[in-house]
């Protein structure tokens, strides 16, 4: 295809609905302040072990970008495990996020009170369903990589970057709401 | 800056003499598109099939919605007369009497209501309107084979088809389909029991406009990376006619504007399913206390209009674009103001992310804020203004062909000063108050965004309609459809704006049983004879369209109108990826009418020794 733009349309598709699904998170930390300044608003502290699953899926950012690397170097072994090391924290991710719930659960902020605690639970889910979006797509990735004879081509290098680029964004979107929820609670 | 190619040859001389070619021919990928039924006609990833699957999903919802509201203006108009008739069509929901008198069932009244509103704003405004055009002129004006992911693009089309169809089978529920209006605001939205729409009819249309959101989503990234990437040679963003610029900023504020609206929706679904409380607070319903505490059902008005608002403008601004476009083609003349047009819909689309509060003058929402939205409110007339006149001068002193496409443009230069103009009444907040839920804001709505996209859209019709299938509409037809669609338009919104400066509320049943508003009964009465005929006349359009794909008019000429733009460069029934040969490559800006001493100077004519481009000044 041919392209103005040294970007790869793709990829630029991806930018695009990187700049929609931020949009939806504003909106639902925008509802989150406009509720709050409102008054009645239940108090309490977000549990560490949400600061425990942000340094889980940071690692995971980390161990795919190096995976990434090592596929561009030929390292097919390093590349491979790594993919998996990045899967599976991703998964922990998950399991810390649920572990988390119940924890809120625990010290009586449920899901169905005060909405100062439904906005957590809120936040939280919808964004745990965008990385089981990605995990997905590392479920792929992974399928690939251990299907197919290991080869450095064009397409299963944009394929990786579409891949790893939409993982390192759902990693640092919970970087923000985190820090949002933290500031705000 | 020309420079010489490994093998020795210009390369910019061969692109001015052959074009551009792109390889695409080398590889015979056309046929993996268009091999069979199936793929050629249902699941088409050629974006002019996609445009067509728009357009004529468009049409259905379009004559669904527009007999919702015959049966509702009926009941306004004659409150008295008996329905029974309707039974056969509406079944159950005309409830007829012992003395064989049938009366429309209240509930389901609201239930038109709101599902005329939900149907046209967005399957017909949006998706019909934008998706259709978007489809079909952004590669075809910009020289590209195809968007730029066919693929997403057949997606977008199947989510509307999805979203549709849920929508329309919620139509036949026992319970009915959701009532609460258009906008769905809690608790009427959120809580089950609160009316017989509440239920699974509410379900079902969260179900199908999150669908909805998946199609503008996906349909929006392709049209802003299509823009983006795939522009033929030459065809610099200063060079796009006025149309892909509207497509272009209807999609940016697209993806910006209606992940707010799933946002709210998520929070609205987790109130009905889950037990939260984002939107609801110390309710009483069947004398029944509810559980839920804190939350707030302005905060949904919030995230809703945060989209409903740029969701006007994304009604708008593709009719803009086709209207700027007919225009300049049928006045023979160069748009006016060219950067000056783009500029203003970047305000537009701009500002329109800040006024949303506008809708909530009424809401409680302190006044010290409101002030703000009021200010912003009102800059969004200058913008507006400034199109506006710039859509007269290109008129001014044209040498004008009063054909179909060019009525329905100059049309809707009217209809949108008249409901512009309204707009400005409703931005001051102290006006508002008084005004809001009143028969003035359903006039404002109508004429200025209502009426005038469908007016937008008809002039694309007629003046594309050779494109998209290779014959003309009927030029009689289009005619009468035109003259009795303006002026029955105008006789069905003027009148409301009197009934609502005398504090008629909308969204009511009837009015004949109240003190205050009984005397309205012929105003009443007028109107909705005037919107029979008018749905009539809509008919004529609908048999002249149907009608002409088989038997119109052949068009003979590639280029029939005498354009510029490039999708004319086609043969008459393009195939798949659009040129046979090379693409072409652009040379100038898209308005050059009456230059040079002669009639129009195509996109794709180099421009001579010492002539200027007309984009760049
Ligand atoms: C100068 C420009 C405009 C101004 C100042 C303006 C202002 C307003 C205001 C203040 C309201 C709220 C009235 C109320 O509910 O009390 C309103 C309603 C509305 N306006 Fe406009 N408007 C303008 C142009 C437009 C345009 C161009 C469109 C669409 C293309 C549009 C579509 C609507 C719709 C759909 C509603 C009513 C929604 C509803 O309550 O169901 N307006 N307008
Ligand atoms: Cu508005």
């Amino acid at each position: 295809m041919r392209s103005n733009n040294k970007i790869h349309p793709k990829k630029f598709g991806l930018y695009i609905s990187f700049a929609s699904i931020m949009m939806m998170f504003t909106g639902l930390t925008s509802a989150h302040i406009v509720r709050q300044s409102a008054g009645n608003w239940l108090e309490f502290k977000i549990p560490p072990i949400f600061f425990i699953s942000t340094v889980v899926i940071l690692l995971s950012s980390a161990t795919i970008h190096l995976s990434y690397k090592s596929f561009l170097k030929g390292r097919e072994q390093q590349y491979k495990w790594l993919m998996v090391l990045s899967a599976v924290l991703g998964f922990a991710f998950i399991v810390l996020q649920y572990e988390g719930w119940q924890q809120l659960n625990a010290i009586g902020v449920d899901l169905k009170g005060n909405p100062s605690g439904s906005f957590v639970y809120a936040i939280s889910g919808i964004h745990a369903a965008h990385v089981l979006g990605g995990i997905g797509a590392i479920a792929v990735a992974l399928l690939h990589a251990f299907s197919l004879p290991f080869k450095v081509t064009p397409v299963r290098k944009l394929r990786f970057e579409l891949t790893a680029q939409y993982w390192h964004f759902v990693d640092f979107l919970w970087v923000y709401l985190i820090v949002f929820l933290v500031m705000q609670h | 800056m020309a420079y010489v190619t490994e093998t020795g040859y210009n390369e910019e001389v061969l692109i001015k003499e052959n074009g551009l070619n792109d390889h695409f021919h080398d590889h015979h990928h056309g046929d993996k598109f268009q091999s069979n039924f199936i793929t050629t006609y249902i699941f088409s990833q050629d974006h002019k099939m996609i445009a067509r699957q728009f357009l004529i999903t468009g049409m259905f919802w379009a004559i669904i919605g527009a007999a919702m509201s015959i049966v509702f203006r009926l009941q306004l108009g004659f409150p008295e007369e008996n329905m029974a008739w309707l039974r056969p069509i509406l079944g159950k929901w005309i409830t007829v009497d012992e003395a064989g008198m049938g009366r429309l069932a209240p509930e389901f009244y609201y239930a038109l209501v709101t599902m005329h509103g939900t149907i046209i704003v967005f399957f017909v405004l949006t998706a019909g309107l934008s998706g259709t055009f978007s489809n079909l002129l952004i590669p075809l004006q910009l020289g590209a084979r195809d968007m730029a992911s066919g693929f997403l693009n057949m997606l977008s089309y199947w989510f509307f088809f999805l979203s549709s169809a849920v929508m329309l089978y919620s139509l036949f529920l026992s319970t009915g389909p959701f009532s609460g209006g258009w906008t769905a605001y809690p608790p009427l939205s959120a809580l089950p029991q609160a009316s017989t729409g509440s239920g699974t009819g509410m379900t079902l249309w969260l179900l199908s406009l999150t669908f909805f959101v998946v199609s503008v989503l996906l349909g929006g990234i392709n049209y802003v990376t299509t823009v983006l990437n795939l522009r033929t040679k030459g065809m610099t963003l200063w060079r796009m006619p006025l149309t892909i610029w509207a497509f272009f900023l209807t999609a940016i504020i697209g993806i910006l504007s209606f992940p707010v609206l799933v946002s709210g929706f998520f929070l609205l679904m987790f109130d009905r399913g889950l037990g939260t409380s984002f939107y609801l607070s110390e309710i009483f319903i069947g004398g029944k206390a509810l559980e839920n505490v804190g939350g707030s059902p302005i905060l949904y008005q919030h995230l809703f209009w945060f989209l409903g608002h740029p969701e006007v403008y994304i009604i708008i601004l593709p009719a803009m674009g086709l209207v700027s476009e007919v225009l300049s083609v049928h006045a023979r003349k160069p748009i006016f103001g060219y950067k000056a047009m783009v500029m203003s819909m970047l305000a537009i689309g701009f500002l329109s992310f800040i006024v949303w509060a506008h809708h909530m003058f009424m809401s409680g929402v302190n006044p010290f804020i409101s002030n703000f939205f009021v200010l912003f409110t009102l800059i969004i007339a200058v913008p507006s203004a400034v199109k506006v006149f710039n859509w007269i001068a290109t008129l001014f002193g044209g040498n004008i062909r009063f054909n179909s496409p060019m009525l329905f443009a100059i049309g809707f230069v009217s209809l949108f000063i008249s409901g512009g103009l309204t707009g400005i009444f409703l931005g001051n907040s102290a006006i508002d108050i008084p005004m809001h839920d009143t028969y003035f804001v359903v006039a404002h709505f109508h004429i200025v965004m209502g009426i005038a996209a469908f007016f937008g859209m008809f002039a694309g019709v007629y003046h594309w309609f050779p494109k998209m299938f290779g014959r003309f509409m009927n030029e009689m037809m289009g005619k009468i459809h035109f003259w009795g669609t303006i002026a029955g338009a105008y006789a069905i919104f003027w009148p409301m704006h009197y009934l609502g400066m005398a504090g008629v509320p909308r969204r009511y049943y009837r009015f004949d049983t109240f003190e205050a508003f009984k005397h309205f009964e012929d105003t009443n009465k007028f109107i909705t004879v005037a919107a029979i005929i008018v749905f009539a006349l809509q008919i004529v359009f609908v048999i002249n369209f149907f009608y002409s794909i088989f038997n119109g008019k052949k068009v003979t000429d590639a280029n029939p109108w005498g354009a510029t733009t490039l999708e004319w460069t086609t043969p008459i029934e393009p195939g798949h990826g659009n040129w046979e040969g090379n693409l072409p490559a652009v040379e100038r800006w898209p308005y050059d009418y009456g230059k040079n001493g002669r009639e129009f100077i195509p996109q794709w004519e180099p421009l001579a020794a010492g002539e200027q481009d007309g984009g760049n000044h």
